[in-house]
């Protein structure tokens, strides 16, 4: 199922929802790979914007993990934000903050990959 | 059935440090200040139930090596790492110059898995029966070629012992004196071998130097139904899961998340976290576990059936009654 995106400014947030695990997580990255393609592409930031993301399993960090790999190999970025504490729970223990570029909020990982991204989120 | 734990570093042993010694002090100290004890005993409780582990303990030590102990008037054991020095020590002291029949499990003839066996007090004893059993064609020549000349000064012939390899074969459960013994391969360079032990009414398995891809459900299914309603499983947790599928990739080794969640999908009862990376101080393997039990209470309620899933790290010395 395509997963629906916005834009601010250069960047692209896109916002998975409910559970990443073994049952769905190739289908996530199926899913996923529009999104990176397009980002690569034009050389533009994705933010993966997980405020509606209940849980992850290691076959979904895995998903995370290998999108930022191909994008960091195409020269792309990949940022995570918004973490519900469960799922901020589980990155830590994974210790997958240590890998990933990690903010708190929507806002702060679209100012962190570029000022004109913050400011076109404070707009809208 | 009794689980001891002779041997639970990965890779290479690691002894404590004189610096590590001081440490523990030092922290136990800060911990006890202002307290006042009467007597050894009092100290004693208080170091048992108010210190952490990684203080008043060492993980430890010897490389993999793992007792079995049953009913029977039989020995045995998983690997022949470092630990079994010790191992060996126990057997000759328990048996009091009777000759012991020894039933050796081997995942793999990875050195830190062999090293051990030369320095196996038994091995040296007349009328001693080892049998080593293993799914790998190589178990034999491994088992010579490290005490050939000139790496050890005993040639294996040398050895007094009657010593038999026996090959098992993956999937197939094999009864050994009274031990239901089944193979599973595993995805580890050269391949490895978990094992799957049932007796006594009891089942438990030994997982380690195993690395799990997740990228393929069916072989995440068959773990799982390797592992089902075990009474314990001992799971190589040598990384953090983001080193496991990032840096260290292809390396061979899982890690504590995973043990988490093929335990709670198998509905086993109890996860010991083993095979600790060398390089980890006895902190952070106690952060290492205190991480997995986190994860365990905040992803039980998502099973199909919730139920408790019991964590440990094992240590050189740990026993388990089942």
């Amino acid at each position: 199922m395509p997963i629906p995106h916005r834009i601010y400014g250069p960047a692209r947030v896109i916002a998975p929802q409910g559970r990443l695990d073994h049952d769905n997580c190739e289908a996530f990255r199926s899913d996923l790979a529009p999104h990176l393609d397009a980002c690569v592409r034009d050389g533009l930031p994705l933010v993966l914007d997980l405020s509606g993301l209940e849980y992850v399993s290691s076959a979904g960090l895995r998903c995370l993990m290998l999108a930022a790999k191909e994008a960091r190999e195409r020269k792309g970025r990949v940022v995570v934000a918004a973490m519900q504490p469960i799922v901020a729970e589980i990155f830590k223990i994974s210790r997958f903050n240590l890998v990933f570029e990690v903010f708190v909020t929507l806002r702060e990982a679209l100012a962190a990959v570029s000022p004109q991204a913050a400011e076109a989120f404070d707009r809208a | 059935m009794r689980i001891r734990f002779w041997g639970t570093r990965g890779s290479i042993p690691v002894a404590l440090t004189p610096a590590d010694i001081r440490d523990k002090l030092a922290q136990a100290l800060v911990a006890a200040s202002g307290r006042r004890f009467q007597s050894f005993g009092e100290a004693l409780a208080f170091a048992q139930d108010a210190l952490p582990l990684s203080v008043t303990h060492t993980f430890g030590g010897h490389t993999s090596c793992v007792e079995l102990q049953t009913a029977r008037d039989e020995y045995f054991v998983c690997d022949m790492g470092t630990g079994a020095r010790a191992f060996g020590e126990h057997v000759l002291a328990r048996q009091g110059g009777r000759p012991a029949i020894i039933n050796v499990f081997m995942s793999h003839v990875h050195w830190d898995h062999i090293m051990g066996f030369p320095f196996f007090g038994p091995a040296y004893v007349r009328g001693t029966r080892i049998r080593i059993h293993g799914c790998h064609p190589v178990l034999e020549h491994a088992f010579r070629l490290q005490q050939a000349p000139p790496c050890f000064p005993v040639a294996f012939n040398q050895l007094s012992a009657s010593i038999e390899f026996v090959k098992l074969t993956p999937g197939e459960t094999r009864e050994v004196s009274g031990v239901n013994v089944t193979p599973k391969l595993q995805r580890h360079s050269g391949e490895s071998y978990g094992f799957r032990f049932e007796a006594e009414g009891h089942s438990v398995v030994y997982s380690t130097d195993s690395e799990h891809k997740l990228e393929d459900p069916a072989e995440t299914a068959a773990f799982v139904k390797f592992f089902r309603g075990a009474d314990l499983v001992i799971f190589d947790a040598m990384y953090s899961l983001a080193e496991a599928v990032s840096v260290k990739e292809d390396w061979g080794h899982s890690s504590n998340i995973i043990g988490v969640e093929l335990c709670q999908m198998a509905e086993a009862k109890h996860l010991m976290l083993f095979h600790h990376e060398p390089a980890n101080d006895d902190a952070t393997i106690e952060g290492i576990l205190k991480d997995a039990r986190r994860l365990e209470e905040l992803t039980r309620n998502a099973q199909p059936r919730p139920r408790a899933l019991k964590i440990s790290a094992a240590y050189d010395g740990l026993e388990i009654d089942l």
